[in-house]
């Protein structure tokens, strides 16, 4: 159990960490920007799930995959694919339901955080 | 003996010009890899305690999970640590999804001056305007195409 533990945290980090380094390659070899950066991986997330891909790292890597903005396009794919088993009402809102906690947490975390903390001078 | 002197110096120079920006990119790599892969354990952590200690499950967890991180990236931002691990890690602090809070929170504090509306409430999606846009428009896209294969089939 407590192995088992250990390797889950072994393989989290792994994954985690190397999809963290393939962005840091896209930085060091082209000049595109961080925002451009989180686009490319959520598409991918969304690509790699739609081929039907992405759930295997999710199985093998845990939060190592859905920690990272690819797992937030996984989880909208997923949702959205769900959704089309049932219905075409689904099929269209089954991303976003999916995906809903984090836009809400995003939306009204970030709104409260930005009106009670000030921006710091860029010195430090 | 001083164009000796020279041609060593230029050898010299050619050899740190070439060695040097490879150890800055290695050590760039290795801190977007341990930053990264630490703050996917954080969530991998979370994973746990709330499987365990609450009996979430599946969706449920996953997505208390994430808010959980996005709380925690919103909250670094606003105390100013998340700029500073930004520095230090490139890639290992954008991709996960405390950096998507970052790019909510960190443009909407610098912008609040212009009003809580048009400053703080508008310039929150500076960055994370065009992830939502994309991520709901591709998820959708999945979604009709998936069902027009199911019935289709």
């Amino acid at each position: 159990m407590f192995w088992e533990i250990v390797l889950t945290f072994v393989k989290t980090f792994a994954v985690g960490g190397l999809i963290c380094v393939i962005a840091q390659l896209l930085i060091n070899y082209t000049k595109i920007t961080s925002g451009k950066i989180l686009v490319f991986f959520l598409l991918s997330g969304v690509l790699l799930q739609a081929v039907g891909l992405y759930q295997y790292i999710v199985d093998f890597a845990g939060a190592g995959a859905t920690v990272p903005i690819s797992g937030f396009g996984y989880l909208l794919a997923d949702g959205a694919m769900k959704g089309a088993k049932e219905s075409l009402f689904k099929a269209i809102t089954g991303g976003i339901t999916a995906a809903g906690m984090g836009f809400a947490a995003a939306i009204v975390f970030g709104y409260i955080f930005a009106l009670i903390f000030h921006a710091r001078s860029k010195k430090n | 003996m001083k164009t000796a002197d020279k041609c060593l110096n230029n050898n010299y120079l050619r050899y740190v010009h070439l060695i040097s920006p490879r150890t800055k990119e290695l050590r760039s790599l290795f801190r977007a890899f341990w930053v990264g892969g630490f703050i996917c354990s954080i969530g991998q952590a979370l994973r746990f305690a709330f499987e365990s200690g609450l009996g979430l499950q599946g969706d449920e967890l996953s997505a208390y999970v994430s808010m959980v991180m996005i709380f925690l990236g919103a909250l670094f931002t606003g105390l100013g640590i998340y700029d500073r691990i930004g520095k230090y890690a490139g890639g290992g602090s954008i991709v996960p999804i405390t950096g998507f809070a970052n790019s909510v929170v960190s443009p909407a504090m610098e912008f609040k001056t212009e009003g809580y509306i048009y400053g703080l409430a508008a310039k929150m999606f500076v960055i994370a305007g065009p992830i939502i846009v994309f991520g709901v428009a591709s998820s959708v896209l999945v979604g009709l195409i998936y069902f027009g294969i199911y019935n289709i089939f």
